[in-house]
Parts: structure tokens; C-alpha cells; sequence
């Protein structure tokens, strides 16, 4: 009997509507602490929301009633008059529902009489449901908000105590001094803060066998910018500046998931507050974004077919004029007839700023040396309008199908796709007119697509990636043709942000190649590049190369430089009159 | 790479012809603009003849297409169109069938013309012969043959077959790892 009683008032609570009656209303309204209780208890030990809906306003409705018919029916009942009462509840089930439809006060009198007869069942009932269901999760919920609220009520009268009492072991424990920091944020004194900020040495060995609490280095990681911000006014005596910055590196490392090496090398690229930001930009994706293929559209007639399959979408920026956002779609982006009838292709925002600073002009030969999937040999076809003719290189065999895949796709006729090693370029072929490298790198830029690099790279990668790319670099120069009468222009690219990949590299082709000099890249933002860093004095030249990072322009990281590749012949005049 | 011999060309043009007829001298006869077709491991590249002759720095282990690649040669010698040859096809397509937007999805995933998806259909078809698929918007979307000539797909039921599929757009995402080398 016990066991099928819950079963329907489980079923009886689902079909009851939502909406009190009048009555029940009031009575809630006269004793709203102890509904209220009743009410977040209830909905902590449910878990589907209609059922939990259902089972609070049921349990408010009863509680009230339950005080007011306590008196009479406090004797024990039989099994008998349990189920009979359980019949009825199906039945002003239904009353309940006609109340909601407006019918008369007498029925609604009726039903509150039938209530009062069999409150305490009910209540029982309900009581006895809740330990049927002790295996639904939603009940440890419920322990657990009672134990934390039983936890938070200790805390708050023994606070004081034990501050008195443990005041010398707060420093100790960092789960303590840190929970409280939260609280007393606000109010707390500078100089107590500022104390608390780094741990002692004890914190720093002890906790090596667990497992970090990332929650601990959120807060650290705040309390280190603030005494960061000045360093003279906040920072405890006695510790250095780079003690606060190995532990905020340690913090982020932590809280953000990366490995300490590569969050230390991220961190010196910007300022402290900077760093957080872009650490920050790396959790969250980047818009998805379409280009118009300019040689079967426009991307008015474009965003036009796109809208019409219910696409929200509006133009990039004003840099591009074939660039797409898109904010929501119902059907998916990658296989709509247009994007299989080649009007456009899915690309990062970022991956049309090479090709915009390569400005390739038509009947120039054209080569980009890594090529694969293709979204920006494409791009360069685009631009020139299938004239002329543009060499597709990939060194991955397997890549190179989804290149040809795209190439085909938007019809690029003047393309030729090969499967070399770059490295052999001016072997095969040279003479071009201008040559794109966007040249495989560690991807810090795009940490947010790929969050496997946070934790994939590693000290030897930032020695052999730059080794890779200045080879490739000076083969890219090498390839072009100085005496090209529209062209002569290299684009070096990464999606990197690292100096290692960038400037050192850029740097190095200047130092080995007398022939070339970077020149504006034509883009319209973006941060110039490092002349210096870290000690390391770079060409003044490298401030014409441009940095983007996903925090200011919510693309994705990404460096451009453009160099131009000067005539032999007229270089040595040059060179003479301006020495 | 290498120019195509008597015979594949004889049957490059021949398949070419059922779906082009006459106009394939369009695509052979481009004096401003010389084009020519290219075997390399056995497919059949239409390409620019000034982009042809950069290619022939590249080796040909490497080489791994040119142009627009517009199909290839089975083992048994026959010549099989690829949806890449769709351009050039519908450019000069002789017979053509429009299909209305509720049916697009349904042909892009592969399957035959039905009656009741035929927006327009070119006026004098016969059975059997190659005829190119269209939106109603003019985007070329895959091409077939006839299962019926246009008079007698006019008397047909609208769950009838009126052409064959043999290619469509959605081939780039569901033949991705085998279209292409």
C-alpha cells in the first residue's frame, strides 16, 4: 500500500496546475516564512521543473491548510481511508483545475472542505513520497543545501570566535583567507590585503599533492593586478615584483588551464591587465564569419539568399567588403546550396588580412607556399578575377585534398595545386610576382579554436617552429621576382602572437636578405610590432608590420608583415646616395 | 601531364557532347583565351594554356591538379564526368531542368528528379539524354539524364522519376575523401 500511495501523489502533483486558488493564496500570503521554507526545500528535491512546480505549490497549498485543520485530525489513520483519501486527491485534482477556468465560489468552498478532511494524509503522504524517492539525486541536493545552510549558520555564529581564537592560523590556511578575502572585499584595508596576496612558503609546498582549487587563483589572480597596478603603494615589503608575477603566472597557468611555460610566454607579450584580457579572449570563440566568393556573387545577392534561409547575419567591418558574420542560422552554415554552389566559404575574419596586404593585381603569378584548406588562395583567385595564374603549395598530401575540394568548389580556374616541401620552392619555380607565407606556427593565436595548444606546446616547439619559418621565409623571398613590374611583394603571416614566430623571424630575413625591406602592409588597424623585447633590439623597421589580438579586435591572434623584394640594379645607386 | 591521345579524347568529347551537344566547340575554340585539356593520373584537367605551361616546371608525382579537373578515366577505359565539370556544363548546357526550392534539399542529397519538384523543364528533351539540373534561381546544381522526354514527363504522376541523378553540389561534402585524389 505504502508504495503505490506515492505513486499517486507523485502522479496527482503532475497534473496540478500551477496557480493556487484564492483561498490557499491568502493563507499562503498570512504565513510566508514558513511557505516559503516549505517551497525552497520542495524545489531543491526536484529536479524536473513542472514536477517541481507542481509538488510547491501543492506542499504550499497543504502546509497552510495543514495548520489550520492541525488541531482536529492529529489521530492516526487506517490504510483504508489513506487510499479513499488518495482517490479523492485525483478528484479535486480536477476541481483544481476547473477553479482555473473560473468556476463559482461554492465549488471552491466544496474543495476546500474536502482539503481540510484529509490535510494531514496528504502531508503524510507527501512526507512518506519523499522517502520513496530517497535514490533521486534531487534529495542529496537537498542534504547538501541543508548541510551548507547548517554550515553557513555555524559560520556566521562562530565567526567571531574563531577569528579571536584561530586568528595566527588564517594565514595558513589559503581556503580560509580566501573565502574570507571574498567577503571582506570590499571593506578591507590596503595594506591587510596586500599581505595576504602571495602565500607563504608552507602554502606553496604543501598543496603539491593536490590538486590546485582554480577558485583560490581567480581571486589571487585579481589581488596580484591590483598591487601590480602600483607596485610602490601596494606591494608587501620584502617580496620582489617578480614574486608576484611567477605567482600570478602560476595562477593563470592554473585557473586557465595552460601549461606554466606557455602562460609565462603569453603573459610577457602584454601587460599584466592586458594578459588577463587576453587570456579571457582565448575562452570565449570568435564570431563565425563567411567571405563572399566575388566570382560567382555579391555578397548583397549573398546575404540576401542567406537571409531568405533565415540567417542572421550583417558585414564584418568596413575593412572588408566581402566579408560576412553570421550570428545564428536554423540550418547549418556549412551546407546550404549556395555554400555548395561555391558563393562562399566559411574563413576566419582574420585569414582575409594576409591576402588584403598581399594585394594581388591580375596577370601576376602568384604562389602560396602553404596553401591548405585554401580559404586564402581562393581569396587571392578572387581578387584577381581568375586572370593570371596562382600556385597552391601544400607540403601535406592529405591537406591538400580539402584545397582542391575549396578550389574547385568556387571556381578558381587559374590555380595549380603541389605537394612540396616549401622549403624547395625557388627550385621548382620562381619569378613570381608575389609569393604568401602564412607559415605554420604554434596557433597562440587561435587558442580558442584549438584549445589543445594551451597544453601541447612546449619549450622545444618555440626553437624548431622559428627555425621552420625563417627557412621558409627566406625561400618565399627567394622565389620572387625583383624585376616584376607590378609586383615584387612578399607577405609573411602566422596565427601566433609569439615574438619567437613574428618579429625574430621577420628580423632574421632583414638581417640575411640585403635585397628586401618591410613596407606598409596597407591594412587599415592593428598594433605594430615590437621593435624591442626583452632585450632583444629588432629592425625599427618592424613597427610597419601589423599584430592582432583576439581581446581589441575580436579576431583571431594573427601578425602580418609585408616585405618588397628591391631591383638589384637600382639598389646599389640607392644605396650609395643615401649612405 | 601530358596532352590527351586520339582515342581519350574522342571519348572525353563524346560524354561531353551529351550534355553540351554542339557547344563544345566553345569550349575548344577560345582564341583570345586558348585553353586545352590535360591527363594527369587519369584524370582530365581543362585549364588555361599559359597556367598549363607553369605547371610543367612541377613534377608530376607532385602536381596534384590544375585548373578545374572536369572528370576521369575508369579502369575499363570508360570516361566518368565529375561534379567539378558542372561550371563549363551548365555554362553551355543544352537541356536544362529547374527544380523548385522544396525539392533542392532532397536532390542535394542524392536523390532523382521527381515530377513534383520539376519547377521548368526545357520544352524538347528526349529519353535519355544528359540534361543539366538547375535552382529556380539559376545556380546549377548537379546534372542527370532523362528518365522520360519532356512530353511524356508532362502525363507523369508526381512522385515519377523524370531524370536520373548522376551528379550534385553535395557531392563536395559527401564524396570529399574520394573526388579528390
Amino acid at each position: 500500500m505504502v508504495r503505490s500511495k506515492p505513486k499517486v501523489g507523485r502522479k496527482a502533483r503532475m497534473k496540478q496546475g500551477p496557480v493556487p486558488s484564492l483561498d490557499e493564496f491568502y493563507q499562503g500570503i498570512l504565513d510566508p516564512r514558513k511557505t516559503a521554507q516549505q517551497k525552497n526545500n520542495e524545489s531543491e528535491s526536484r529536479k524536473r521543473k513542472r514536477e517541481d512546480r507542481g509538488a510547491s505549490v501543492k506542499s504550499k497549498r497543504e502546509k497552510a491548510v495543514f495548520e489550520k485543520a492541525k488541531s482536529d485530525l492529529f489521530e492516526e489513520e487506517n490504510v483504508e481511508e489513506e487510499q479513499m483519501v488518495a482517490g479523492e486527491d485525483d478528484f479535486y485534482e480536477f476541481g483544481d483545475e476547473e477553479e482555473q477556468f473560473g468556476i463559482d465560489e461554492e465549488e471552491v468552498e466544496d474543495d476546500n472542505e474536502n482539503e481540510s478532511d484529509e490535510v494531514y494524509d496528504s502531508e503524510d503522504e507527501n512526507e512518506r513520497g519523499r522517502a520513496m524517492f530517497s535514490d533521486d539525486e534531487g534529495d542529496e541536493d537537498l542534504l547538501e543545501a541543508a548541510n551548507q545552510q547548517g554550515l553557513a549558520n555555524v559560520f556566521k555564529g562562530d565567526s567571531e570566535d574563531e577569528d579571536q581564537a584561530e586568528g595566527e592560523d588564517e594565514f595558513v590556511n589559503s581556503d580560509d583567507d580566501f573565502e574570507q578575502g571574498d567577503e571582506e572585499d570590499v571593506e578591507i584595508n590596503v595594506d591587510s590585503r596586500v599581505t595576504n596576496v602571495l602565500p607563504s612558503g608552507q602554502e606553496i609546498e604543501a598543496p603539491s599533492n593536490v590538486p590546485p582549487d582554480i577558485h583560490i587563483s581567480r581571486t589571487r589572480i585579481q589581488e596580484i593586478l591590483n598591487v601590480l597596478d602600483d607596485f610602490n603603494k601596494y606591494g608587501e615589503a620584502g617580496r620582489s615584483r617578480s614574486d608576484y608575477v611567477a605567482q600570478l603566472i602560476a595562477d593563470i597557468a592554473n585557473y586557465y588551464g595552460y601549461t606554466e611555460f606557455l602562460a609565462g610566454k603569453l603573459f610577457e607579450l602584454f601587460s599584466p591587465r592586458e594578459a588577463i584580457e587576453f587570456f579571457e579572449a582565448n575562452e570565449v570563440p570568435r564570431p563565425i564569419t563567411i567571405r563572399t566568393n566575388t566570382l560567382k556573387t555579391r555578397r548583397r545577392n549573398l546575404a540576401q539568399a542567406l537571409v531568405n534561409r533565415s540567417v542572421n547575419l550583417k558585414p564584418i567591418g568596413n575593412w572588408t567588403k566581402v566579408g560576412l558574420q553570421i550570428f545564428d542560422s536554423q540550418v547549418p552554415i556549412g551546407a546550404t546550396p549556395e555554400y555548395l554552389a561555391g558563393h562562399y566559404i566559411i574563413q576566419a575574419a582574420s585569414s582575409f588580412l594576409p591576402v588584403i596586404a598581399l594585394a594581388p593585381q591580375e596577370n601576376e603569378r602568384v604562389l602560396d607556399m602553404a596553401a591548405a584548406p585554401g580559404g586564402k588562395t581562393t581569396y587571392i583567385s578572387a581578387l584577381m578575377k581568375n586572370t593570371g595564374c596562382v600556385f597552391a603549395n601544400d607540403a601535406s598530401k592529405a591537406r591538400t585534398k580539402s584545397l582542391i575540394a575549396n578550389i574547385h568548389r568556387l571556381g578558381c580556374t587559374n590555380t595549380v595545386v603541389c605537394n612540396y616541401d616549401a622549403k624547395q620552392f625557388p627550385h621548382v619555380i620562381g619569378g613570381f610576382d608575389r609569393v604568401l607565407l602564412d607559415a605554420p606556427c604554434s596557433g597562440t593565436g587561435v587558442i580558442a579554436k584549438d584549445p589543445s595548444v594551451k597544453t601541447s606546446r612546449n619549450e622545444k616547439d618555440f626553437i624548431d617552429l622559428p627555425f621552420l619559418q625563417k627557412q621558409l621565409l627566406l625561400a618565399a623571398i627567394d622565389s620572387v621576382d625583383a624585376n616584376s613590374k607590378t609586383g615584387g611583394y612578399i607577405v609573411y603571416s602566422t596565427c601566433s602572437v609569439t615574438v619567437d614566430e613574428n618579429e625574430a623571424v621577420v628580423d632574421y630575413a632583414l638581417r640575411k636578405r640585403s635585397d628586401v625591406k618591410l613596407v606598409q602592409t596597407g591594412l587599415e588597424f592593428g598594433v605594430p610590432g615590437f621593435t624591442s623585447f626583452r632585450g632583444k633590439e629588432f629592425n625599427q623597421k618592424l613597427s610597419l608590420t601589423r599584430r592582432y589580438y583576439p581581446h581589441t579586435y575580436n579576431v583571431d591572434g594573427f601578425f602580418v608583415a609585408k616585405f618588397k623584394k628591391m631591383k638589384v640594379a637600382e639598389q646599389k645607386p640607392n644605396g650609395t646616395s643615401k649612405a | 601531364m601530358r596532352p590527351l591521345t586520339e582515342d581519350e579524347t574522342k571519348t572525353v568529347f563524346e560524354k561531353l557532347a551529351n550534355y553540351i551537344g554542339r557547344n563544345i566547340t566553345h569550349l575548344i575554340n577560345r582564341p583570345d583565351d586558348p585553353h586545352c585539356f590535360r591527363l594527369q593520373k587519369d584524370r582530365v584537367y581543362y585549364v588555361r594554356e599559359s597556367v598549363m605551361r607553369f605547371a610543367t616546371s612541377v613534377g608530376r608525382p607532385e602536381l596534384m591538379s590544375l585548373g578545374i579537373c572536369l572528370g576521369k578515366f575508369t579502369k575499363t577505359g570508360k570516361f566518368r564526368l565529375h561534379i567539378t565539370s558542372l561550371e563549363f556544363l551548365a555554362q553551355y548546357a543544352r537541356y536544362k531542368i529547374w527544380i523548385k526550392p522544396n525539392g533542392e534539399m532532397s536532390y542535394l542529397y542524392g536523390n532523382n528528379v521527381l515530377k513534383a519538384h520539376v519547377g521548368k523543364m526545357s520544352d524538347d528533351i528526349p529519353e535519355h539524354s544528359g540534361v543539366i539540373v538547375f535552382a529556380m534561381n539559376d545556380i546549377p546544381m548537379g546534372f542527370g539524364v532523362t528518365a522520360k522526354s519532356t512530353a511524356d514527363a508532362r502525363r507523369l504522376a508526381p512522385t515519377g522519376i523524370v531524370a536520373f541523378r548522376q551528379s550534385d553540389i553535395g557531392e563536395y561534402l559527401r564524396e570529399e575523401d574520394t573526388l579528390f585524389t
